[in-house]
């Protein structure tokens, strides 16, 4: 058959032909016509200085300024460019030993002898200024300036987190860096690094044989425009932080303050921590090292979401408020208490009592024969099928799993499955009683410190949480992540929270366990516990939330090793309250007491 | 061994030539984009052009083997090689290994590979099959609609991997169709389409808008050759102009100026239509409806970019056109680029004395930016080389595709031709500031073993396509 379409091969030909052509024209035009690409014969070379961008501020819910930068200078070498010269001179002016010199110069020559690389790194800007004078001596050598993190107060390392220089594998990893920049680490300077970084620029000077810049190259066409990381503005109270941080001080453990109604992270103190200062420019790497290897007190280990403790009697709220969902008992069921409820004993009070007078006075009978009928359920089939619908519950208020807190390494907890019990006990072989410890929280369950403050949260808000965050706005105008703003409905009727908020009223303010928290004008509503500690003495623990109505602060305390929860958690969650509500401390001795306790021995 | 010796005896020369020219060549600009004093043993395997040697040594195999493989093999087989790769290009999304946020890399030990690059032979493969059957019928809808889909399909599985470079390339298939009878006013309609779409993101709107419509009434006058007309057209669009921004001012208030046009423009065309109407002037109504077409494509283009797409897709799309740069360094390196290649001058600066190549301020330096090395250590007689060597290759592969008997042959033939046009036209635009960064290689001179193997393959195929064409009549 004849091929009609057959002339369209010029067709093709002549496309083939048209394209080639304009490739030559552009190539002719930027090889031979423009001139300005061109370096003209005497060997002139291009200097590439890289702008970096100035790292965004962070900010306190305040305003307060945390997190700045301060000048310093890299001396950067280009190696090719290097020509004889008073290397003794020049190394009194750095400060450095002349092997040092050889050994700087060999490793800059090994990158690259054209490119330039860093010759000694963060020059601090009084150095700076005596080397300014004499740099023309020294070609090959010039400085790039760049910036360092800096603290207007010594708190909140675990939060803000610090800043590094990025290492090989992440440059592999990732085209944006390159190497010499920075990249936040842990807290917030990791978790909101895209945003803090800004935009890299680049400046290309033309330079002389005598490695003089002659100017910018191209008319500075070909240059890219640094652009400065975005702000940070943060959830926490600066104030209320250093507060947690002096009275934690000399303590092992962790408090977490939390807005109830945003989840905003108010204060986030884990003791014992450093100085964010320590972690930045030439000291870096030696004060990391030293952190990281000091294996007694752990000071790079954010107790507040890495630690998982069992939750104690401050769980009992919960099982009473399932009890009361499942309606397996109301707030008028009353259980009698002889000191103590089969195998697990009790301390003394009056009895019997009803639900809200078991949370005020922390009655483990009380909540072991609640969990008892919220297992024995008979709506349920069978103990797994109730156990499960129990866990579904913890579910909701955010136990067993990661809450999602912008900071990396949070712990998920532990709420075993059925799955475990069956392992552990043999299918059908366990009962509510095998299992009856988690009723006043003990046994399996482990909960972060974080965990717990989200449930205080949750009550204060009578049924809803929103995920804690760290991060109020980046920017001056760009939201955070949607999941922080979403309200996470817990499935408990909001009146079933009435009779156990009373009960923390009591607690506090009545007869029960937390008289030590009370606070003049201010109904704090709380709950003590002692969280087991197979190790040594058991840890302190006391979470609360005030004021009852139209709450503002809901808080989670432990002191590791301190006994009871009413002896030091309950008085520094006391303190952290009323600091935040009304700015100042009416019982001072206690204030004394808690700073003047040292509890690590040092 | 005789057959497999008379195969060899009627290779196309001066094809294998070029090729091995091209490889040769690109393993020694290689070798500069990566040189540095300290390593310079030309079988350093810790260096790029180490490997590429290997890299070169497997194709050369690979060739072979496409060319001692019986020719109706790749006729018979040709929808089972197909669908063996969209298979491979479905895995690598859930097993690929994520590089750089794309998940197009198969990691098998230490060697990495990419199924798109084979993807392109095996496509054209397929697409030469169906339309061997059919290819007069490529003016009904379903034939043609079928062929483009088996191009589209592994198009779009790329993009999600997503590699919007490589997609790009199979666009270049259209050129088969437009070959193999497909109207050209498909064709016209869809690079003009193209071309808006990248104007209407680059330029100021209203301008674009103004050009168009300039466009036409310089189209009408090449038509009809007579001034009266198209001034009376004018002069309609300018009172249509006048007379909408006067209800602008009085009744909407917020029309934008290239609103404002678009729909004077709209409006006069009714005057226009019936003096087309009366003239039985059609082609003036064609390049109207042109007109139209373009100036509601540019406006929806617009339209989609700001409304519709999520912000980091505008992003991407802003960066793959070099409108917004230096985010993933892209402008960055369309900068570096061109200063290299400039910088090569008329003569360039000599074999391994370039300076700004060395800078490793062009990550992509031996892959989809080796032809800065070309450009400035060869000059502008090294570029005019390397373009005229993938001129005649494509010029001679043509020829070639033309003395086949067998549609199947010359279709296949014309496969080949379009994605080594496109690779070679985008990658050297790209490096040249010419177009947007696209980040596809150069084929037979990038740094890859994928690429490089996935060249060879669809070029020897072809060439043992027509070295036996006499024989079967596939
Ligand atoms: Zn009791």
């Amino acid at each position: 058959m004849k091929d009609q379409y057959i002339n369209r091969k010029y067709l093709i030909g002549s496309i083939i032909i048209i394209a080639a052509a304009a490739l030559l024209v552009r190539l002719f035009i930027i090889q031979v016509v423009e001139k300005t690409y061109r370096l003209s014969a005497d060997n002139n070379v291009l200097r590439y200085v890289t702008q970096y961008p100035a790292r965004g501020l962070i900010y306190d819910r305040n305003g307060k300024l945390l997190v700045y930068n301060q000048a310093a200078y890299d001396l950067m070498v280009v190696p090719a460019q290097v020509t004889r010269m008073d290397t003794a001179e020049f190394c009194r002016l750095l400060g450095i030993t002349l092997p040092s010199f050889r050994e700087r110069l060999r490793a800059a020559k090994t990158y690259s002898r054209r490119a330039s690389s860093v010759f000694l790194k963060m020059i601090a800007a009084e150095d700076y200024a005596r080397l300014q004078e004499t740099l023309f001596k020294y070609p090959g050598f010039y400085v790039q300036p760049r910036t360092l993190r800096k603290y207007s107060r010594p708190i909140g390392a675990h939060l803000l987190g610090y800043v590094s220089e990025v290492d090989e594998s992440l440059i592999r990893k990732d085209p944006y860096y390159k190497s010499g920049d920075y990249i936040g680490k842990l807290g917030i300077e990791e978790a909101y690094e895209k945003e803090l970084r800004g935009k890299r620029g680049v400046k290309i000077f033309l330079m002389d044989v005598y490695s003089r810049v002659k100017g910018s190259y191209a008319d500075g066409r070909l240059d890219t425009v640094a652009v400065q990381g975005q702000d940070i503005i943060s959830t926490l109270d600066e104030d209320l932080q250093e507060y947690g941080e002096l009275l934690m001080r000399n303590k092992t453990g962790s408090i977490v303050a939390l807005e109830p109604q945003t989840g905003e992270v108010l204060a986030l103190v884990s003791s014992p921590n450093y100085d964010p200062g320590l972690l930045v420019g030439r000291v870096r790497s030696e004060n990391f090292s030293k952190l990281n290897s000091d294996t007694v007190f752990r000071p790079l280990f954010n107790r507040a979401l890495q630690a998982s403790y069992p939750p104690g009697s401050t769980f009992k709220p919960i099982n009473g408020l399932i009890g009361l969902q499942e309606k397996v008992i109301t707030p008028f069921t009353m259980f009698g208490c002889n000191r103590g409820y089969l195998f697990v004993s009790c301390h003394a009070h009056s009895s019997p009592l009803d639900l809200k007078g078991g949370i005020a006075n922390s009655c483990n009978s009380y909540f072991c024969q609640t969990f008892r009928r919220i297992l024995e359920n008979p709506v349920y089939p069978s103990i797994g099928d109730a156990y499960m619908s129990w866990k579904r519950y913890l579910d909701q208020f955010g136990f067993g799993k990661k809450l999602g807190i912008e900071l990396t390494n949070e712990l998920p907890g532990l709420v075993p499955s059925t799955a475990y019990f069956d392992k552990y006990y043999g299918k059908n072989r366990w009962k509510a009683l095998t299992v009856i410890s988690m009723a006043i929280g003990q046994g399996e369950l482990g909960t972060t410190p974080l965990q717990m403050a989200n449930m205080l949260a949750a009550i204060a808000n009578r049924g809803y949480y929103r995920v804690p965050h760290i991060v109020k706005s980046i920017g001056n105008s760009r939201p955070i992540n949607e999941k922080y703003l979403k309200k996470n409905i817990i499935g408990i009727d909001s009146t079933n929270f009435e009779s156990i908020i009373a009960g923390m009223e009591e607690a506090v303010n009545g007869t029960g366990t937390a008289r030590v928290a009370a606070l003049k004008d201010i109904t704090v509503c709380g709950k003590t516990g002692t969280a087991q500690n197979p190790h040594g003495k058991d840890h302190s623990v006391f979470v609360a939330f005030a004021p009852k109505d139209h709450p503002r602060i809901a808080i989670a305390v432990y002191v590791e090793n301190a006994g009871f929860g009413a002896t030091y958690a309950a008085p520094v969650a006391s303190l952290m309250i009323e600091k935040y509500l009304k700015g100042q401390i009416t019982n001072k001795d206690m204030e004394d007491r808690i700073l003047n306790l040292n509890l690590i021995g040092q | 061994m005789t057959r497999n010796a008379s195969i060899w005896a009627r290779i196309d020369k001066l094809s294998v030539v070029i090729f091995l020219l091209m490889i040769v060549m690109g393993w020694l600009n290689i070798y500069a984009a990566v040189y540095n004093e300290e390593h310079t043993r030309i079988l350093d395997m810790s260096q790029r052009y180490g490997k590429q040697f290997v890299w070169i040594i497997a194709t050369l195999v690979i060739a072979v083997f496409a060319v001692v493989t019986d020719s109706r093999f790749y006729f018979f087989f040709a929808y089972f090689i197909y669908g063996g790769l969209l298979l491979l290009l479905v895995l690598v999304l859930f097993l690929g290994k994520d590089i750089n946020g794309a998940r197009s890399w198969f990691q098998i030990g230490s060697l990495n590979l990419q199924p798109t690059e084979f993807a392109k032979f095996g496509t054209s493969l397929a697409l030469a099959s169906y339309l061997n059957a059919r290819r007069h019928d490529l003016r009904k809808l379903s034939v043609f609609l079928t062929a483009t889909a088996i191009f589209m399909l592994p198009a779009l599985l790329i993009i999600m991997q997503p590699d919007m470079g490589s997609a790009v390339v199979f666009f270049a298939l259209f050129l088969v169709l437009l070959r193999e009878g497909m109207s050209p006013f498909v064709f016209i309609s869809g690079v003009l389409m193209v071309v808006l779409f990248f104007f209407t993101l680059i330029f100021n709107n209203l301008y674009l808008n103004g050009g168009l419509i300039i466009l036409a009434f310089a189209a009408a006058w090449f038509v009809v050759r007579k001034w009266k007309p198209v001034l009376a057209g004018i002069l309609i669009l300018i009172v249509a102009i006048l007379a909408m921004t006067l209800v602008n001012k009085l009744i909407f208030k917020s029309m934008s100026d290239e609103r404002i046009l678009f729909v004077s423009a709209l409006l006069s065309g009714a005057a226009y239509s019936i003096y087309f109407y009366s003239r039985k002037a059609l082609q003036l109504l064609v390049i109207y409806l042109f007109l139209i077409g373009s100036l509601v494509f540019v406006n929806s283009v617009d339209f989609t970019f700001n409304h519709i797409l999520k912000p980091h897709q505008k992003e991407r799309i802003e960066i793959l056109l070099g409108m917004k740069s230096d985010l993933h360094g892209t402008g960055y390196n369309v900068n570096q680029s061109i200063i290299s290649i400039g910088s090569g001058g008329f003569a360039g600066k000599g074999y391994l004395q370039g300076t700004q190549t060395k800078f490793k301020f062009v990550p992509a330096q031996s892959t989809d930016f080796i032809f800065c090395t070309v450009g400035e250590e060869w000059g502008f007689l090294g570029s005019l080389f390397v373009i005229a060597l993938y001129v005649v290759l494509l010029l001679r592969l043509i020829m070639l595709a033309e003395r086949q008997r067998s549609d199947f042959s010359r279709i296949y033939g014309y496969c080949v031709i379009s994605i080594l046009f496109i690779h070679f036209f985008v990658n050297i635009g790209m490096a040249s500031g010419l177009l947007p960064v696209i980040g596809i290689p150069l084929p037979f001179f990038s740094y890859g073993g994928s690429a490089l193997w996935g060249f060879t393959i669809l070029l020897f195929i072809f060439l043992r396509l027509d070295a036996s064409r006499t024989e079967y009549l596939v």
